[in-house]
Formats: C-alpha cells, sequence, structure tokens
C-alpha cells in the first residue's frame, strides 16, 4: 500500500513538472499580458481586429508555458508539431503571397487608374522603409536585418512576413507582430504627423473629381502593371504576381468565383493561420530579447518617416503641379500600403476641417500604389541582400 | 477578315514556339564538376580505400535525380567504359546546389555510387555525364600528365565554366564533394558593409528603382487614359453626329460627370440589390405568360385513380 502511495505521489509530481505553472517564467506572462493587451484593443477598441485577435490570442497559445524537455511536440518550435506545421506557411514565405492574391481580388485600382500621378506618392511614402534601413544600421544590425526591420515602414504584413523570412528569420515574430500592431495602431500614429505637416489652407484643398475608368483601362492594369513591375525587380514576383493575378480575376469580369473565392474564403483562411502562427511565434523564449523592443523602436520611426514623407512630397508635387490639378496633402500619409485604414485616415482627418471635402477616393489612390510600392521595395532588398 | 488575322497570329505564334523548342538546350541541371584520378593519401570511400572520384553538382535550386543516368569514361578513343547509375537509390537524388560522388574503382558491387571503371592518368582522361535519355549533358578531357597524384581537375567554382587543377598551389585545394570554391564570408554583406556602413547608397538606388517603377506605370496609364477618354469622345461623336473635335472637348463629350456616374452606381445598386423604398407598399399585377408544357403540366402529377 505503501510503494502504491509512493507511485501516486511520484506521477503527481511529474504530472506537475509538465504543467504550465511550473514551467512558466516571467517573460510568459509577459506575452500572455501583451496577447491580452491586442484582444483588448481589437474587441474594444476595434483596432483592425481580424488581425489583432488572431495574433493576440496567438500569444496566449505560443505563451502557454510547458516542459520542453519533454519533447511533446506541441511548441510552435518544435519540427513535427501542428503549430510548427502551420507555421511554415510563415516560415516558407507563401502565406504572403496569397493574401497578396486577396488583396488584389478585393482591391479597386480605379482611382490610381483615373489619377495615375498618385503612384508617386506611393513611391515616396517608402522613404520610410529605407529611414528605418539607416536607423537599424546605425544600431548595429547587419544590412539583411536592418533591411528586415526597415520593410516595417511599408505598413504591409503580409510584404514584412514574406521579407523577413528571408533576409533575417530570427527576427521574423518580432518584425511581424510590428508591422501589425503599428498597422493597427495607424489611426493614432499618422493624423499628429499630418496636422503638424499641413497647413489649414492646405488640409481643405478639393482634389478634381476622378474620371471614369474603363473596363479596358481595369483589364489592362494588372497585366502591364505586372509586366512592368516584374521586369524591372523580378525579385518581387511571389507578391507582385499574385497582387496583379488577384485583380485580373476580379476585373476580368468572367472569373467571378474565383475572384470571390480569392477575397472571401481564401483570404479569410490564410488570415486566420497567418495571424494565429505569427502569434504563436512570440513564444517568450524566443522573443523577449533586446532586439525585439529595438525592432519594435524602429517600426514606429518607420511609421512615422513614412507618414512624413508622404505628406511632405505631397506638399513639394504641389509645387510644379498646376493648381486645378493639386493634391491634397493629407492624402499623403496614405501612400503607406495599410490598406485601407491609411486612406480612411485621409478621409476622416478632412472632414474635420471641411465636413465635406471626402478625400477617400482619392487616397485610395495612394494607398493601392502604396501597396505596389511597398512590394517592389521588398523585391529590391530582397535582391541586394540575399 | 478577322479568321485570317487570327490565323496568321496563331500560325506565328506556333512558329516561335517551335522555333524554341529547337534551340533548347539538355537539362544540365547536373553537370561534372570536379575529377581526381590518382587518390593516394585524399579522400577514402566507405570501405577506406583510395580510389579515383568523379564528383557531380546539381547546380540548379531544385532537387535533381541522377537515378538512370550514364557516366560514361575514356583513355582512348573507341574504349568507352559506361557506368548506368542504378534506379530505386533515394541517395542518388542531389539536393538544390549539393554534390554527389563516385568513386571510379570498378568494384560496381559495392554501391550505387561505386562505378564499373577506373581511371588511368597516363592518357588523357574523357568523362562524360549522359542523362536518361542518353543525351550528353556534359563533359570534360582531362589531358594526359596535367595531374599529379592527389591533384583533381575542377572548375574554378561550382558551375564556373573554366576548369584548372587543384591541390598543387595552397589557396586551391581539393574540394571532394563540398563547395569547389569555400566562401570565408558573405560577399554581399561585406561588400554593404565597407561602402555603404550607413545605407545611404542602398536607399538612393532602391528609392530610384521604387520612383522608376511606378514613373514607368504612371506614364504607361497617363497614355492609356488619354487614349481612353479621346476613344470615348470618338464614339460620343459619332453617336450625337458632331463632328467638330472642339465643340466635342466644349460640350465635355465623353466625360461623364462623377455626379452622373454616380447615380447610375446608385440605381445599379438598388436595382441589383432589390432595395426599395416606395415600391415596397405598391401592389403590382403583372400578367405572366408560360407556354405549355408537359414537364409543368399539373396533370402528369397527379395519381390516377384506381379502377375498381
Amino acid at each position: 500500500m505503501g510503494e502504491f502511495l509512493d507511485f501516486i505521489s511520484n506521477n503527481m509530481a511529474d504530472f506537475w513538472t509538465y504543467t504550465g505553472f511550473a514551467n512558466a517564467t516571467v517573460g510568459h506572462l509577459v506575452m500572455i499580458l501583451v496577447g491580452l493587451v491586442f484582444i483588448y484593443l481589437a474587441v474594444a477598441k476595434e483596432f483592425e481586429p481580424m488581425l489583432l485577435i488572431p495574433i493576440g490570442f496567438g500569444m496566449l497559445i505560443g505563451n502557454i508555458p510547458f516542459n520542453m524537455e519533454a519533447g511533446l511536440k506541441v511548441g510552435i518550435y518544435e519540427e513535427g508539431s501542428v503549430l510548427n506545421i502551420l507555421y511554415q506557411g510563415v516560415t516558407s514565405g507563401w502565406y504572403p503571397p496569397l493574401i497578396f492574391l486577396g488583396i488584389g481580388a478585393m482591391t479597386d485600382f480605379s482611382a490610381l487608374i483615373s489619377n495615375p500621378k498618385l503612384m508617386l506618392v506611393g513611391a515616396a511614402a517608402q522613404f520610410g522603409i529605407f529611414g528605418a534601413y539607416m536607423i537599424a544600421l546605425a544600431l548595429g544590425f547587419d544590412p539583411m536585418q536592418a533591411g528586415a526591420i526597415g520593410i516595417i515602414g511599408g505598413a504591409d504584413g503580409p510584404t514584412a512576413i514574406f521579407l523577413s523570412s528571408k533576409l533575417a528569420p530570427n527576427l521574423m515574430g518580432a518584425i511581424a507582430v510590428s508591422a501589425y500592431s503599428y498597422m493597427a495602431l495607424v489611426p493614432v500614429i499618422q493624423p499628429p504627423i499630418m496636422r503638424l505637416l499641413t497647413t489649414k489652407k492646405e488640409r481643405v484643398m478639393r482634389m478634381q473629381p476622378p474620371r471614369a475608368v474603363s473596363h479596358t483601362e481595369k483589364v489592362m492594369f494588372p497585366i502591364i502593371g505586372l509586366l512592368l513591375t516584374c521586369f524591372l525587380v523580378p525579385s518581387g514576383l511571389p507578391l507582385l504576381g499574385m497582387l496583379f493575378f488577384g485583380n485580373l480575376l476580379k476585373e476580368s469580369g468572367v472569373t467571378r468565383r474565383l475572384a470571390e473565392t480569392a477575397r472571401g474564403p481564401l483570404i479569410d483562411t490564410i488570415t486566420i493561420l497567418l495571424g494565429l502562427t505569427v502569434g504563436a511565434s512570440t513564444q517568450a523564449s524566443e522573443f523577449l530579447t533586446f532586439d525585439s523592443v529595438l525592432i519594435f523602436m524602429l517600426g514606429a520611426l518607420s511609421f512615422i518617416i513614412a507618414t512624413a514623407s508622404g505628406v511632405i512630397f505631397v506638399k513639394i508635387f504641389n509645387l510644379v503641379l498646376p493648381k486645378s490639378k493639386r493634391i491634397n496633402p493629407l492624402i499623403g500619409n496614405s501612400g503607406v500600403s495599410a490598406v485601407p485604414d491609411a486612406a480612411r485616415i485621409s478621409q476622416t482627418v478632412g472632414l474635420e476641417y471641411d465636413p465635406t471635402n471626402y478625400l477617400l477616393m482619392h487616397a485610395m489612390g495612394p494607398n493601392v500604389a502604396g501597396v505596389i510600392g511597398s512590394a517592389v521595395a521588398a523585391g529590391i532588398l530582397l535582391g541586394f541582400l540575399m | 477578315m478577322n479568321k485570317k488575322r487570327i490565323g496568321i497570329l496563331l500560325s506565328l505564334a506556333m512558329m516561335l514556339g517551335l522555333a524554341s523548342c529547337g534551340e533548347k538546350e539538355v537539362n544540365t541541371k547536373l553537370i561534372l564538376n570536379e575529377v581526381l584520378i590518382e587518390n593516394q593519401t585524399n579522400f577514402q570511400d566507405d570501405y577506406g580505400v583510395h580510389s579515383a572520384w568523379i564528383e557531380v553538382f546539381n547546380k540548379s535550386y531544385t532537387s535533381a535525380d541522377l537515378a538512370g543516368y550514364l557516366l560514361k569514361m575514356s583513355n582512348q578513343p573507341g574504349d568507352t567504359a559506361t557506368y548506368f547509375i542504378p534506379k530505386g537509390d533515394v541517395l542518388t537524388l542531389v539536393k538544390p546546389r549539393q554534390h554527389s560522388l563516385f568513386w571510379a574503382d570498378g568494384q560496381p558491387n559495392r554501391g550505387t555510387f561505386h562505378t564499373n571503371f577506373v581511371m588511368d592518368g597516363t592518357t588523357a582522361t574523357w568523362v562524360g555525364l549522359y542523362d536518361s535519355g542518353k543525351k550528353l549533358v556534359d563533359q570534360v578531357t582531362i589531358p594526359a600528365g596535367t595531374l599529379q597524384a592527389d591533384q583533381s581537375y575542377a572548375r574554378i567554382s561550382d558551375a564556373s565554366a573554366e576548369w584548372e587543377v587543384k591541390g598543387a598551389v595552397a589557396d586551391k585545394y581539393v574540394t571532394p564533394s563540398t563547395n569547389n570554391k569555400t566562401l570565408e564570408g558573405n560577399a554581399k554583406m561585406e561588400k554593404f558593409q565597407t561602402h555603404d556602413s550607413v545605407g545611404i547608397g542602398m536607399s538612393i538606388t532602391a528609392m530610384s528603382v521604387v520612383f522608376f517603377g511606378l514613373i514607368l506605370l504612371y506614364i504607361c496609364f497617363r497614355a492609356i487614359g488619354k487614349a481612353a477618354v479621346s476613344f470615348r469622345r470618338k464614339n460620343a461623336m459619332e453617336a450625337k453626329d458632331i463632328t467638330c473635335e472642339q465643340e466635342a472637348k466644349e460640350k465635355k463629350l465623353g466625360e461623364a460627370p462623377g455626379e452622373v456616374i454616380a447615380a447610375i452606381s446608385l440605381a445599379m445598386h438598388e436595382m441589383q440589390s432589390d432595395v426599395h423604398d416606395v415600391e415596397d407598399t405598391v401592389l403590382t399585377i403583372t400578367r405572366v405568360k408560360r407556354s405549355y408544357s408537359p414537364w409543368s403540366s399539373k396533370i402528369y402529377t397527379l395519381r390516377e385513380t384506381p379502377k375498381k
């Protein structure tokens, strides 16, 4: 009887070593807290709930402490575990192009086609990427890591994941979480910079209404867009190819079912898997490092630089444009590719100063150009640094 | 006329396709990379024997299978030994940018990677690699007397076109089953760290490319936009019987104002989404005419009354 009781107590003691309570560290608790904050922001403040809910919950999943020595194959970094298998879409970089397929299938490029000069605003906002790249180099990151960190300034989660999985896989978790966090915080980060860099007169500037765009032009856009951008930067092919392919599915008018799948069930499935696994990849033991703190700081800086450079570029561009064709600098912020949040910010800030001046349609131009611009920038970084 | 044009286009496309097929090279993912003929103290095989060896390199970024390939060797014209690389061994799958080593020891019963021939360096040695379709994939001739013992004849670096003798001087070493040129650092990174430690060069280059790409798109779609507007104007001029270009411009023909487009879009949205406001309170009775069909006839759906 005594032996049996010993056996039971040993079993219980063994079991205790497997529990989360026995294996918890301060790091786990901190990350769980961060996950809870993400979920709170998504539910209570409605900051990018589609992203923050999966990422936030993923953080909880990834930070449940367990006995790492036991070989249970439950952790995201344990080869063969379910989470690890799902995470391969991130590490081998095939989730981001599928997200881009969906983005292409849901994006209307009409605003850009009707006023193609707005493409330049989308290009200007990419200064955020290279500003952060230079600061990262100065902080001691090597060029590959700096390139991966800089892409946060493109404000494009899938692009950030795609590039960091190639250039700096060890920093990918921090880069992805940083990119998505700041994308969710676009309504907080951008307006003060926009107000700071514009005058009241500029904020109420009205723009010419966009012209109607024909079906032929819409069909030609993804084809010509793909050929021009990918001949120039073939390393951007996975992202640009899928983006323009998705857009052709939408605009061709004859593949409605495919377009609906791409912009509906497919992108939703991938978003769930991507968000959850990126969140889970923030396992405290791997994630809580000084580098992660620096990456978060650089991410904020890159967003600020991107927003400011977009607005400043519009102001400079206006100097050479005829008066009737001038651009409201409030749409400069939307050159970052957080679609459509950045464009929505232009609209909201614009309406604050003139309730009848609707900037949304105009802001969508640089916004979608930003998607192309950041994918091109990612391709360039990949080509130069890989 | 249209059919003729389509026919001509298709024929041209076919001709181009055929022409490109003719120029297509044999699949050259796998190439000969290094050969060592006289092995005295160099690499040993898994039996601990020093034998001559031939290294094959997969220069592509996908795996390539050597199963079914032929390794041929000749020391004199007309006397060629052939080794058939057996199928069914998973090890013949060469991973991207990796190497595979064959021992030319005349002992094929020792495994897949032991050939049935030996090599002799006293005369010129020719080695050829043939694919499973018996097409020559790669070949190399090692001139007689070129190699001393434990020296190899190898491409300068993996898959490069030029060959050299390795093992004769200190910085050119024999590299069985590994890269012909060992990379002691990341050349790209070093270049960036030396010439562009601040990142300005990269930023200027990359931003120039981003701007260039989007400026190209801008120019292209500005031209397409102008063409589209002028095409629409011409159509509108034809429809309204206006011949004067100036008049058409003044009347803004072909340029539907935003308000008109918004109104049309709203109307279409209401119609397609079945959005009603006033109509819901109105009863509309429309006579529906349906032509007779036995498939819709009620009489065929009724069971016949049972006969007593």
